[in-house]
């Protein structure tokens, strides 16, 4: 009798499963998600911690997007890093936004970094990794300051500095090679842009500039664009063809005309209204 | 081999014979030997002919660095077994002449197999006494041949080779990988040091402008950082190991040395969330 019951159901439904991998046999896949394809770090300093992030968006071999933006408001004083399927960290970062402003209003109180990785990673294992997003969420609240990594199958570590994404080598040798403990924020945020830059000139993954976001228990400072290492060069000369150089054989112009509508009311009667 | 240990100790299979040792019945009929042979089918595990599709001890990353006066090279004494460190006292870096270096990484038999025919041309080129020794270039051409040659017959040698060399004042420095691609540049890293190490080497030698600005005592600085790197996140790895100095003066390999490591950078931190 108890069958009878609507079950509760978390997850997703596998039950196309079959179907999908005959057709992907067939060559009828699905399409190709939008990938950060990334360099995403996150670094703790004497007064805080410091997220990086480049602005790169691919999908496949293609930029998709030359500006984005990767490090995802989560709370006035939590910020995440999202590296992945785009779309994947875009909507769950703000999912977890949404719940935590609730929950925010619920207790009265500044929300904690644990809260919001507890909440992500829940999430996230519940989808048994089909949600690609890999995250760097930072924060800093009534302990002091955090620095998560959570990865698209529900880990999570807690570190003093990390990096996610394609370009996590390149910008991990360069944090391997300087990080000490309790940096002053000047050199902090400087060890962030190289970790950054080593990925963005050495993934192909990443690239553009440089997005940058300051956290510590007075203040939050995002930087979007604090580095632009790949501006495009400016033209030397004007390319324009001069009037003329084609020669005009006829010109016929005509004007958009303008219309007027105005309402002529045609009877007296009232709107029926009952 | 097969790595479920819930598949070892079960009878062997009658109809495959992987290592077609013991004859078992072919899928193919009555064909004449002849023919067998030629057309590549019909051996007696029923496979057709294939060659090494994975290399079995591996060395991890080789390093090469171009500086003011000649060229750094650097590789651990590390020969894997898988995950396995099986043989720790291996030299990856081997003098060809009194002005070459070759290092190996990926499969350390073929790696020997190679020294085997360097060591021939050599004693080729000491009977022709023609006043002549091959330079490094030369060894290299003859190297990326080789390679090339061997990928063409879906046969490769599973290595990236590093060759470094000083001929007449003008310092060399290529890698050539296991399809036979030749690659020159003034820094050179293969295997997880392309991720780790390269954005480090690049970085160095924009900064300074060059590699005719970097001292030998810089380069090794840069190295020794380089090879503290890999030996944090590459798996594979080990802390000893060897540098090669080619210089017009010729060729010396030091002897195995360390890097000093920190591994407390995570002393306060408790768990991993929560």
């Amino acid at each position: 009798m108890t069958s009878r019951l609507p079950q509760a159901k978390g997850g997703f439904n596998f039950d196309n499963h079959v179907r999908n991998t005959l057709m992907e046999g067939k060559g009828l896949g699905i399409p190709k998600a939008t990938k950060t394809g990334t360099t995403i770090v996150g670094l703790i300093y004497k007064d805080g911690l410091v997220l990086g992030a480049d602005t790169r968006a691919t999908a496949g071999p293609i930029v998709a997007d030359k500006n984005c933006e990767k490090i995802h408001y989560l709370a006035p004083n939590m910020y995440c890093c999202g590296a992945g399927t785009a779309a994947d960290t875009e909507m769950t970062t703000a999912l977890i936004s949404s719940q935590l402003e609730l929950h925010r209003l619920s207790t009265g109180r500044q929300a904690r970094v644990v809260t919001a990785m507890t909440m992500l990673k829940q999430m996230l294992f519940k989808y048994q990794g089909q949600i690609g997003a890999a995250l760097i969420l930072g924060g800093v609240d009534i302990n002091g300051p955090h620095l998560y990594t959570i990865y698209p199958h529900g880990s999570t570590d807690k570190l003093p500095y990390v990096t996610m994404g394609s370009g996590s080598l390149a910008a991990m040798s360069v944090f391997e090679s300087r990080y000490v403990a309790n940096m002053e924020r000047e050199d902090a945020i400087a060890l962030v842009q190289d970790a950054i830059e080593a990925g963005i000139f050495n993934d192909l993954g990443s690239g553009s500039n440089v997005d940058v976001v300051v956290i510590n228990s007075e203040k939050v400072e995002v930087l979007r664009n604090y580095a632009r290492p790949n501006e495009r060069g400016v033209k030397e000369a004007s390319y324009k063809y001069a009037q003329g150089t084609t020669r005009v054989l006829k010109s016929s112009i005509r004007d958009f005309v303008d219309i007027k509508e105005t309402v002529h009311v045609t009877t007296t009667e009232e709107m029926d209204i009952s | 081999m097969d790595h479920f240990p819930t598949n070892w100790g079960n009878p062997r299979s009658e109809e495959v014979d992987s290592y077609n040792t013991y004859p078992v019945a072919s899928h193919i009929g009555n064909v004449p030997h002849s023919v067998r042979q030629i057309a590549g089918y019909g051996h007696t595990n029923g496979h057709p002919t294939s060659h090494t599709q994975s290399p079995v001890v591996t060395g991890t990353s080789v390093l090469g660095l171009k500086y003011k006066g000649g060229v750094m090279m650097a590789a651990d004494n590390l020969a894997s077994y898988g995950s396995l460190a099986r043989f720790r006292d291996i030299e990856r870096l081997h003098k060809v002449t009194d002005f070459t270096v070759l290092g190996a990484s990926g499969d350390m038999s073929d790696f020997q197999y190679v020294k085997h025919l360097l060591d021939s041309q050599m004693i080729k080129e000491y009977n022709a006494d023609d006043g002549h020794t091959l330079a490094t270039h030369n060894i290299y051409e003859y190297l990326w041949r080789v390679m090339y040659n061997r990928r063409s017959k879906m046969n490769p040698l599973w290595n990236t080779f590093v060759l470094g060399g000083v001929n007449k004042g003008e310092s060399f420095l290529g890698a050539i990988d296991l399809k036979g691609t030749p690659y020159q540049s003034a820094s050179i890293a293969t295997g997880f040091g392309s991720h780790l190490a390269q954005p480090i080497l690049r970085k160095e030698l924009e900064q300074r402008g060059g590699e005719n600005n970097i001292t030998e005592e810089q380069a090794v600085e840069i190295l020794k950082k380089s090879m503290k790197v890999l030996w944090y996140r590459d798996a594979r790895s080990m802390n000893k190991f060897q540098l090669a100095k080619i210089t017009s003066e010729g060729v010396t390999i030091s002897e195995s040395m360390s890097v000093e490591t920190e591994w407390g950078f995570a002393e306060n931190i408790r768990g991993y969330g929560a």
